[in-house]
């Protein structure tokens, strides 16, 4: 079957099998920062937005993106031109093995889309479902904190300039 | 000495023994100079790959696109002991899309370990590529080869085996009885090294040694105490699980792209296993999604070698998650019986140790994981007797293997609760007791020569030693003075614990490390390591090193790991070794790149060589008139004057592995209620030396803290009756998440250690191992209970304290729950709760879907 979809703003027709999962179909589009971890959306390695929600797409059906626009964090941004949320984490040293950072960047982001001005505890909470064995999660909470201070800071010069 | 007795003669003879004579080849410097300052390392630089990481660009395993590749799935036994008395393949074959199968009878079989361990490995050769016989649920039964995930699944459900069930061996305390059935009862299972081996009796190694006389120890001891602890079973869980893709490149020659900590090790074994060169082999090892010690296993490799080199085809094997739980491996789950003698002014008089490690089905890392509980536990506290017994058994279980910690885990949480109990039973303060007891610098312990792995260890003294300043700066965080000892009345108990750990840097005169560095025309550097950046950040840290020493940024070193056709040999990650191994390999190979630089500096300037001084990429003459940048260099030396490459190899091996130390303190709150023990602050000072890159010195600390506190509290495999692992997915074996977290304060003390790269020892470890005493010596201290069999579920909690309170009653004490518990128990010393310690261990969490 096919699916129309858009990943990271950019318009895919792509074939698909009926029953297979959208982890898969967008590492087959090229998208490897698609992580498997556990296959059973307990881990959140595989984690990408959706129409602007966090999903396991480990567990999703690739057909059911039909239509949406998903996001990975190669749509956040790139080594040139990072996302807040990205350098947030490399400065921050939330970064050793980064198997788990791209679905805990998305999370993180769907948490700052929706609420700027997080507490520790609503990160805790947004990033709870983001399995991480090397860090002990410390630095990674500093990160989307950091990351939250430095978009108001962003946002508010660029409010000056409109 | 380590006993080693002999009971097979083994075909390979040992290493040759150390040739006194003097020798040409170059020694390892025992000693590295210390700079006036430092400019790159002891900074908290970017760690290089990080960039890459978070935007989704750095590849791993899985991340290459390779046409017509196959999928390869194994068939794992269901049984966890049984002869494959038929298996039938055919219908499997027929299937479409299934390009081939394979079962024992196909491939060739060669005893070897797993374990990717130096040559010749202590661990025994008991495993096969197929075997006809399966020796735990989930062992190899047979391999399909296919051309999507789904068909070779699919294939596996078709494979018709006869077994003949056996009985199995599931209690590793009575794995050596008489009437035991045996797991390796094939004729060609054998040690490659001269060691006790006796597969017979299921009993896969011993270690024995003992300092002074522990009988007359006791007899000079005040108070003796006797307790028997259980470390449990637990899994790495590296959210990568393993993955090989194996292929033919176009020479022939088997490529092995897979997530391993010892590209080399896996070169070796793979050949060894397949019975082809290591020439034709080829492992590259991409970035890898975290190892934690099950990646310095050769788990893939073979399977996707035998597949790739039959179907000519490319393959990869990617585990599930529950094969990882089931078929990787697991830390050694052990019984540690702790007598010990200790005077009523603090002095130990003896300690004996006494071990029983169950390896499970294979003896992966089953010697030197047992002799590590030893050697990286025993010398922390001064005592004139000593004695160490450990046995590793097989059973029917999940095979043990490396697991941070390496033994030490297991044996710290024994020692470290056994010595709050020695404290308490003499009155004294459990930090005051352990102040006068540990070691310091300048201090040695006989255990150093007496275990080693495989062989005697190495004897050495501590030359730097942070511990102190560990426990004082840990006390204040954690509000020791005020809060220790105060429980509170309520329903809920406040407790505080507290542990002292040390590890190890390296295994001395055994691993061997080295590092190739070529020059760029425009000054950067080339750095090519055959060490194992597994997500630790080593690349970043041996870089820090390289740019010090040469003097340059570390932007400027291009580091690359590891690839066993590109880069130098190194042993691997494992061991505590990286930073402390090859950093010294790194300064000894950039020392000489150094040296070339300024005498091609010397050259262009006319300035002799002793004048030049390095200056952040400049090369100055004296007085620092003259000066040419590492770019014009390397032009001068490719293309002007007497040609040459700028570059040298370097080799480093350690003829020490000085301890880290660390003290770790908890807090806990316990529900008298229900039993839950809540975390609400852990506080870990760690002394690695110089921390080369503090924040990720940190962010080690952090991460082997957490996965020491999930395993203290919620990790646990919980088994059937037959050995199958019930809960093999994240949903019911508990990794602890952000939500989990408690208050988490980790600090570095640094200390100088001269044998170690600019001061360095090894700091990856030491951290997993302090939250099971920690916390253990903190539910003792809010509640009255010694628990000894984790991890401390709600249910053990509960059990526990019913059994304190019964036994509270019958001996006419106050139950600890009117009053204040560790006062009650206080009264009591001599008598703590062994019955409520000996509660069964089985589920605590409730299983919700138990896999096929």
């Amino acid at each position: 079957m096919k699916l129309n979809t858009k990943i990271n703003g950019k318009a895919f027709c792509l074939e698909i099998q009926p029953n297979a999962t959208l982890m898969d179909v967008l590492r087959q589009a090229g998208m490897k920062s698609v992580k498997f971890g556990c296959g059973e959306g307990s881990c959140g390695s595989c984690a990408v937005m959706i129409d602007g929600r966090p999903r396991n797409s480990c567990i999703t059906l690739a057909g059911c993106a039909e239509g949406a626009e998903i996001l990975t964090v190669e749509g956040m941004g790139n080594p040139e031109n990072p996302h807040v949320l990205q350098k947030a984490f490399v400065d921050t040293g939330s970064t050793q093995c980064g198997y788990c950072n791209p679905g805990s960047l998305i999370a993180a982001k769907a948490l700052l889309d929706k609420n700027p001005n997080p507490t520790a505890e609503d990160v805790k909470d947004a990033l709870d479902g983001n399995l991480c064995r090397c860090t002990g999660y410390v630095k990674r909470i500093d990160a989307v904190l950091q990351a939250a201070a430095e978009s108001k800071k962003t946002t508010k010069s660029t409010r000056g300039k409109k | 000495m380590a006993k080693t007795a002999k009971k097979e003669t083994p075909k390979k003879a040992a290493p040759a023994a150390k040739v006194a004579a003097v020798s040409p080849i170059p020694e390892s410097p025992l000693f590295f100079e210390k700079p006036e300052k430092f400019n790159q390392v002891n900074h908290s630089l970017t760690k290089i790959d990080s960039m890459g990481l978070v935007c989704g660009q750095q590849k791993y395993v899985a991340d290459i696109d390779l046409p017509n590749l196959l999928h390869i799935k194994v068939l794992g036994s269901p049984h966890a002991h049984a002869v494959i008395k038929s298996i039938d393949v055919e219908d499997a074959r027929k299937m479409p899309g299934v390009v081939a199968v394979f079962t024992y009878k196909d491939v060739p079989r060669i005893p070897r370990t797993t374990a990717g361990q130096g040559f010749p490995e202590p661990s025994p050769y008991d495993t096969y590529l197929l075997d006809s016989k399966v020796r735990f649920v989930g062992d190899r039964v047979a391999i399909v080869a296919a051309e999507t995930p789904e068909a070779a699944s699919e294939a596996c459900t078709k494979i018709k085996v006869q077994y003949q069930v056996l009985k199995a061996v599931l209690d590793p305390e009575k794995a050596r009885d008489k009437d035991a059935p045996i797991i390796h009862d094939e004729k060609d299972c054998r040690v490659p090294i001269p060691i006790f081996y006796d597969p017979k009796h299921n009993h896969c190694s011993h270690v024995e040694t003992a300092v002074g006389d522990v009988k007359k120890g006791f007899k000079q001891a005040d108070v003796v105490l006797e307790k028997t602890y259980y470390p449990h079973y637990a899994q790495h869980c590296p959210i990568e699980p393993h993955i090989c893709i194996g292929y033919l490149d176009e020479n022939d020659r088997l490529v092995l792209r897979t997530s391993t900590q010892v590209p080399f090790h896996a070169r070796r074994i793979t050949a060894q296993t397949l019975g082809i060169p290591v020439k034709k082999i080829r492992v590259i090892k991409p970035r890898i999604g975290g190892g934690f010690g099950t990646k310095q296993e050769v788990l893939l490799e073979d399977v996707c070698g035998l597949v790739a080199l039959k179907t000519r085809r490319p393959c990869v094997w990617a585990l599930t998650r529950a094969e990882e739980f089931m078929a990787a491996r697991t830390r050694h789950p052990m019984v540690v019986t702790i007598q010990s003698g200790v005077k009523k002014n603090g002095t130990i008089t003896a300690i004996s140790m006494r071990i029983i490690s169950n390896t499970g089905a294979y003896g992966s890392h089953g010697l030197t994981v047992l002799s590590n509980c030893g050697s990286k536990v025993l010398p922390l506290y001064r005592a004139d007797n000593i004695e160490f017994i450990g046995d590793t058994v097989y059973t029917n279980l999940p095979v043990g293997g490396a697991y941070r910690g390496y033994g030490a885990t297991q044996a710290a949480f024994a020692m470290e609760c056994q010595m709050d109990e020695m404290a308490e039973a003499i009155g004294m303060d459990p930090i005051k007791f352990r102040q006068m007891n540990h070691i310091k610098e300048g201090e040695s312990s006989p255990i150093f020569k007496a275990l080693g792995e495989g062989r005697e260890g190495v004897d050495m003294a501590i030359g730097s030693c942070g511990l102190s300043k560990c426990i004082t700066e840990g006390m204040k965080h954690i509000d020791w003075a005020k809060k220790y000892g105060k429980p509170g009345n309520g329903t809920k108990r406040r407790g505080l614990g507290m542990c002292c750990l040390m590890q190890g840097s390296s295994i001395p005169e055994i691993d061997m490390g080295a590092v190739f560095i070529k020059m760029n025309e425009d000054g950067s550097f080339n750095m090519l390591l055959g060490a194992t950046d597994l997500g630790t950040g080593s690349d970043t840290v041996l870089g820090q090193i390289a740019a010090e020493t040469i003097g340059c940024k570390l932007t400027d070193m291009l580091v690359y790991s590891s690839d066993t056709d590109m880069t130098p040999f190194d042993v691997g990650a494992y061991a505590s070794s990286t930073t402390y191994l090859t950093g010294g390999a790194v300064i000894n190979c950039a020392k000489k790149v150094r040296e070339q630089i300024v005498a091609v500096a010397a050259s262009i300037m006319g300035e002799k060589s002793e004048d030049i001084s390095i200056d952040d990429g400049i090369c100055y003459g004296k007085g620092r008139k003259n000066k040419v940048t590492f770019g014009q260099v390397c032009n001068y030396a490719m293309y002007e004057h007497k040609q040459f490459q700028i570059g040298a190899i370097g080799s480093h091996i350690s003829h020490a592995s000085p301890p880290p130390f660390s003290a770790h303190f908890a807090e806990v709150e316990v529900d008298t209620e229900t039993g839950e023990v809540k975390l609400l602050k852990y506080v870990a000072g760690v002394d690695c030396g110089t921390a080369i890159n503090p924040q990720l010195a940190d962010g080690q600390t952090q991460g082997a803290c957490m996965n020491g506190i999930s395993f203290a509290l919620t990790e646990e495999y919980i088994f059937d009756e037959n050995g199958r692992m019930l809960n093999p997915n994240f949903g019911n074996y508990k990794i602890w998440s952000t939500k989990d977290m408690p208050e988490l304060v980790t600090f570095l003390v640094p200390t100088y250690e001269k044998t170690g790269p600019y001061g360095a020892k090894s700091v990856s470890e030491i951290s997993i191992n302090g939250a099971l005493p920690a916390i253990g010596n903190a539910i003792k201290n809010a509640v009255g209970i010694r628990l000894t069999r984790p991890p401390y579920t709600a249910e053990k909690v509960l059990t526990a304290m019913k059994e304190l309170n019964k036994s509270a009653k019958v001996t006419g004490k106050a139950a600890p729950k009117a009053a204040s518990a560790a006062k009650a128990v206080k009264a009591k010393a001599e008598k703590p709760a062994v019955k409520a310690a000996k509660a069964p261990a089985k589920s605590a969490a409730p299983v919700k879907k138990a896999k096929k």
